[in-house]
């Protein structure tokens, strides 16, 4: 397993654990721990964080015949019971470039992926998600050797890549490495030379702009 | 509820310990031979919670009441997914609890809220990833809470018990979003370092 660089954030990795992220947010968030074990394990203890509170919370008497009723369901379900193994079916195909969080959003294949060109060296795939949520969840196509005016990141962002690579001030950033940032950090990212930097992107509620991702798309947006 | 009258409020750390093991055995016999008075046991301990979670987390007694019986539906229905490995029973549970109340509050979403525990991941690495016993992390992390500096805690706490976003503990607690996420990222290094400290 390729070593990964860049982790998520504690307060993200607590977010998600209290299930405060959104639709966007949580599933880039998967998307990493699908492939980062360490952030799995860290995301876990926020976890257990959640059990914790379960255990020893508040309890609400439930109505009379709660259990029978319940039963009831179980056996009118017919067998009911045992995990439906469509559960495993993603990720059962190991030759999959696209991590299994994301597979049901965009397919298998990294390749068929139906870009649309939004800027000079720059494609979007753009997901729907849930209308309930204002921040949005696209894939990002970017061309060798692109770079991005240098910023600082005012509105929340978290893009994890998925092929190619970029590089700025905190390092380089390739296949599974998380951009989880402050909003005070200033960096200038740059695609590497030779392969294009594919990303998968969630940004807030859009009023200006400010991350790399976003940055990239401003031209077309027109704000 | 006959059967499980003998499990009363747990008085102390050392029967919560217990009550865990007996936890894991319960989920062992649901998956194995669909045990009822087993899942019924569950039933009494973690009904009653997950209601008072759900009510805490703003849902009102209908709803809450639904909510359980989907949690409980679940948790037959997938007994056989536990691992002992992945955690605590009621770590489980509040898994699941957390992602049915994900799902309620999608419903416009076209996709349904997927764990990432429910996927089969590539790398056998990540099956023997966790050789800590769910039990004993579950007793370290109630020790690192209560480590944690009371300002920290209580974010903490209205995140994971009143299920608030962010912004709205920051306006609760009349402090600037940035100083709750600060307070959080502080939080989860004390909690992440006491955990591997204790283990």
């Amino acid at each position: 397993m390729t070593v990964l660089h860049h982790h998520l954030d504690g307060a993200t990795l607590l977010r998600y654990a209290s299930g405060d992220l959104d639709e966007a947010f949580s599933v880039v968030v998967a998307t990493h721990l699908a492939m980062c074990s360490e952030c799995r394990r860290a995301a876990r203890a926020g976890e257990e964080v959640g059990g914790r509170f379960l255990e020893v919370g508040d309890k609400a008497e439930l109505s009379a015949g709660s259990f029978d009723r319940l039963m009831q369901r179980i056996d009118d379900d017919g067998a009911g019971q045992f995990a439906d193994s469509a559960e495993a079916r993603h990720g059962a195909d190991g030759s999959s470039d696209v991590p299994a969080p994301l597979r049901r959003f965009v397919g298998p294949s990294l390749k068929d992926i139906p870009w649309t060109r939004v800027a000079p060296g720059v494609r979007k795939h753009a997901i729907n998600i849930s209308s309930a949520t204002s921040s949005s969840l696209y894939m990002l196509n970017i061309a060798p050797g692109r770079a991005a005016p240098e910023h600082g990141h005012g509105g929340a962002e978290i893009a994890v890549v998925l092929s190619g690579a970029y590089r700025d001030e905190l390092g380089r950033f390739g296949p599974g490495d998380v951009a989880d940032l402050d909003e005070h950090i200033e960096h200038q990212p740059k695609v590497e030379q030779g392969a294009a930097c594919i990303c998968i992107v969630a940004t807030e509620a859009p009023t200006r702009f400010k991350g790399f991702f976003s940055r990239l798309l401003q031209p077309i947006v027109g704000i | 509820m006959r059967s499980a009258a003998h499990l009363k409020q747990p008085a102390n750390e050392f029967e919560l310990s217990v009550r865990r093991c007996q936890h894991a055995a319960l989920l062992g016999r649901i998956a194995k031979v669909g045990d009822r008075s087993a899942f019924e046991e569950l039933f009494v301990f973690f009904g009653p919670r997950l209601k008072g979670m759900m009510m805490k987390g703003g849902a009102d007694v209908h709803a809450a009441e639904d909510l359980t019986q989907e949690v409980m539906l679940t948790i037959w229905r997938k007994a056989a997914l536990y691992a002992p490995a992945k955690g605590s029973v009621s770590t489980w549970v509040f898994t699941i609890a957390r992602n049915l109340r994900i799902d309620r509050l999608r419903k416009q979403s076209p996709y349904a809220y997927e764990d990432i525990e429910a996927l089969k991941l590539e790398s056998a690495e990540i099956d023997g990833e966790n050789a800590v016993m769910g039990n004993q992390t579950a007793e370290h992390v109630a020790q690192a809470l209560k480590q944690l500096p009371a300002t920290q805690r209580k974010i903490v706490e209205l995140a994971f018990i009143h299920d608030m976003p962010q912004s709205r503990i920051a306006e609760k607690l009349e402090l600037p979003l940035g100083t709750v996420k600060s307070r959080m990222r502080l939080a989860y290094g004390k909690l992440r370092l006491n955990l591997e400290e204790l283990q």
